[in-house]
């Protein structure tokens, strides 16, 4: 074959070969696009609403004044909507109207009148929520669940001008409910803040402490190649091992109250820790021994030089593996259904030992449900659980660039 | 293994340079070993104080591992063991009570390649002192850090940028500022690891006229590529080869009239 021949082979391999990357690109592009696509417009009936805006008497028959937490403000909500459709006045028709408001239509109303007891006896103008078939409704879903009667009188609010839409601030700031329109992410998100931390404060000190032993001080022989290979393969094992082994150790000898932040982070914390381990080795390994030998050749201790020179060289490395790691923790649903974080759980916790549940087993539960309003939650927060990822990974490029020095 | 122990030829026997200096550095049946390789093979040498004594050989002799056996940084390599006896003023570096810390810091170290820390310049020769502990209080630790530049002859051209980092400086610079940082220390000794290999002739000019400024106050080992360097620079020459020290002279009697067929041959350019 002579040379001009081969050279256009060449030319034409590479060609081929960057043809191939960016198809791989425009591919993964479009796979991911579609996935934005669809969750983002799952997603807007969760964070959109259609609310009623109703002039409401807080009448003072129905409140005391020393004790406002115990007024009935469902039947003021009711009696409000009631006013707009005189003619409705049969059980049935009364019982037809009622069911378009949601279990929790009265909450803004009644978080007005706590904040300002004054307005009892006045008359105020609130959002109201609606029941989350009504909301389908009027969006032009019809699930099934509404009566022919009902239509009618959404379309008659819908004239009269009484349907606003607003924004879902239930979802951000409720617990999880068995009302989808009630429902809320917060419980689940603080609960994931919770176990990051946990996992955070155990697994990094630990982490960076064990891969600074291994890869500094320790002395090379058999144990320590031992020790070596099984961090590496820690990290391959299936995460819902560590939910065994959590559920065994931590709940079953300690006796850890189960379903809490405390536990989940311990069980995520052992699930990060070969991650963290790896990569700081891994980040320790690349600074240029000729540093460290520069801080002995002054007479430093082998000690400062390792936390002098490098460690400081290391941090951005190790930020970035602790990062992933967390983000794998944060994704982490497996091993948590192991220790009962996957409890129905409505209130928001308020520590470390209080029942609670995360964002990706939030997703898993609501996935579930068969409401199709539960749909649009689940679309939201996985929305919210991508969101707090990229805020990791944002955080974690911003830390890297801090501490990145050149030599 | 002491069979293999080539007997070393002195020229002159004995060398002027350690007649007229005093000595500070011995080493007795000096033996190194990675792993299974017998990198010094019984090596014994005397090295005058306020000298510059420089160690020729082909690549792989076994002159630089020797040289990191005076200040035991042979230690961090794993599976290094050196044997037999070194004295620094006629004490044993390898005794039980000395550290090794200080003994580091009587014995300096400039490697092959600039090495200085990602700090700024001020850090990098401030560095030392701080740790030992050997200034009083900020105006002192400037004094040291300026003097040590001053020696080092690089305080002029970095005077105004004492804060800009050291990786910034050009390659001669650096070599310059990591003598700086070696002589903050208040050594005895320097170690030259090959010092201008990585530099142009313009800047191992000046390191070379440094290390002749240097002399007067410090012993100077210094481990060359170059021929032409060992004879500009050096005092006493010693060359090694394959683990052995086969011949220890004064440089203008070696480079002039060598005893040995090896050493004539490498001096020449004949191998190596």
């Amino acid at each position: 074959m002579n040379n001009a021949s081969l050279i256009k082979k060449r030319y034409a391999a590479e060609r081929r070969f960057r043809a191939f990357g960016f198809g791989a690109i425009v591919v993964t592009a479009a796979f991911l696009a579609f996935l934005l696509f669809d969750l983002v417009s799952k997603a807007i009936p969760a964070i959109i609403v259609n609310e009623a805006m109703l002039s409401i008497q807080v009448d003072p028959e129905l409140v005391d004044k020393a004790n406002p937490v115990a007024g009935d403000y469902l039947g003021m909500t009711k009696k409000a909507l009631a006013q707009h459709f005189p003619d409705m006045s049969s059980r049935a028709d009364r019982k037809a109207l009622n069911g378009l408001l949601s279990a929790g239509a009265a909450d803004v109303l009644q978080s007005r009148v706590l904040a300002d007891p004054s307005l009892i006896g006045q008359s105020i103008t609130v959002p109201v929520a609606l029941n989350s078939n009504a909301d389908l409704f009027l969006r032009g879903m019809d699930d099934g669940q509404l009566s022919d009667k009902q239509k009618e009188l959404l379309g008659a609010m819908t004239e009269k001008g009484l349907i606003i839409k607003g924004f879902a601030w239930n979802f951000l700031l409720n617990g999880d409910s068995r009302e989808p329109e009630l429902a809320g992410i917060k419980g689940a998100l603080i609960g994931s803040v919770f176990t990051i931390l946990v996992t955070l404060s155990l697994a990094l000190p630990l982490g960076v402490a064990a891969a600074l032993y291994l890869e500094e001080f320790a002395v090379k022989n058999w144990i320590t190649d031992a020790i070596e290979i099984n961090i590496n393969n820690l990290a391959a094992v299936p995460s819902i091992i560590f939910g065994l082994l959590g559920l065994a150790v931590f709940l079953n000898v300690f006796g850890i109250p189960r379903s809490t932040p405390l536990v989940g982070g311990l069980v995520l914390s052992l699930l990060v820790l070969p991650t963290i381990i790896i990569a700081s080795r891994a980040a320790i390994k690349s600074v240029p021994p000729s540093i460290k030998e520069a801080a002995l050749g002054v007479g430093a201790s082998h000690v400062q030089a390792v936390f002098h020179h490098v460690l400081p060289l290391a941090v951005p490395g190790i930020l970035t593996g602790t990062i992933l790691g967390v983000a794998r923790a944060l994704g982490e649903t497996a091993p948590l259904l192991m220790i009962g974080m996957i409890a129905f759980i409505v209130d928001v916790p308020h520590g470390l030992t209080d029942a609670a549940t995360v964002l990706p087993v939030q997703v898993y539960l609501w996935s579930d449900l068969p409401e199709a309003a539960f749909q649009s939650r689940t679309a939201a927060a996985i929305i919210l659980l991508l969101i707090v990822l990229f805020a990791f990974n944002a955080l974690a490029i911003y830390l890297r660039k801090r501490f990145e020095r050149r030599w | 293994m002491n069979d293999m122990t080539v007997k070393t030829i002195y020229t002159p026997e004995p060398p002027r340079a350690l007649q007229a200096k005093p000595p500070k550095i011995t080493a007795q049946d000096v033996n190194v070993y990675y792993g299974d390789k017998h990198a010094i093979k019984g090596l014994s040498i005397t090295i005058p104080d306020k000298a510059v004594s420089a160690f020729i050989g082909p690549s792989g002799c076994g002159k630089s591992t020797f040289l990191r056996c005076i200040n035991r940084m042979n230690d961090t390599i794993a599976g290094c063991r050196v044997t037999g006896k070194i004295t620094v003023d006629g004490y044993d570096i390898h005794d039980r009570d000395l550290d090794v810390v200080q003994l580091r810091a009587r014995v300096g170290m400039v490697f092959q390649k600039p090495n200085p820390f990602p700090k700024s310049i001020f850090e990098n020769v401030a560095y030392g002192p701080r740790i030992h502990g050997l200034s009083k209080d900020k105006t002192d630790l400037e004094r040291i850090v300026v003097e040590s530049l001053k020696k080092a002859g690089l305080f002029e051209e970095v005077k105004d940028r004492l804060a800009a980092p050291g990786t910034g400086l050009s390659g001669g610079q650096q070599q310059r500022l990591c003598i700086a940082r070696a002589i903050a220390v208040n050594p005895e000794i320097i170690l030259m690891d090959e010092p201008c290999s990585a530099l142009d002739p313009i800047a191992t000019a000046r390191i070379e006229e440094l290390i002749h400024e240097l002399k007067q106050n410090y012993c100077i080992v210094i481990v060359t590529h170059s021929m032409q360097q060992a004879a500009r620079v050096s005092d006493l020459t010693a060359f090694f080869h394959l683990g052995n020290l086969i011949e220890v002279g004064d440089t203008d009697v070696m480079f002039t009239s060598p005893q040995d067929k090896k050493t004539q041959d490498y001096i020449t350019g004949r191998f190596g």
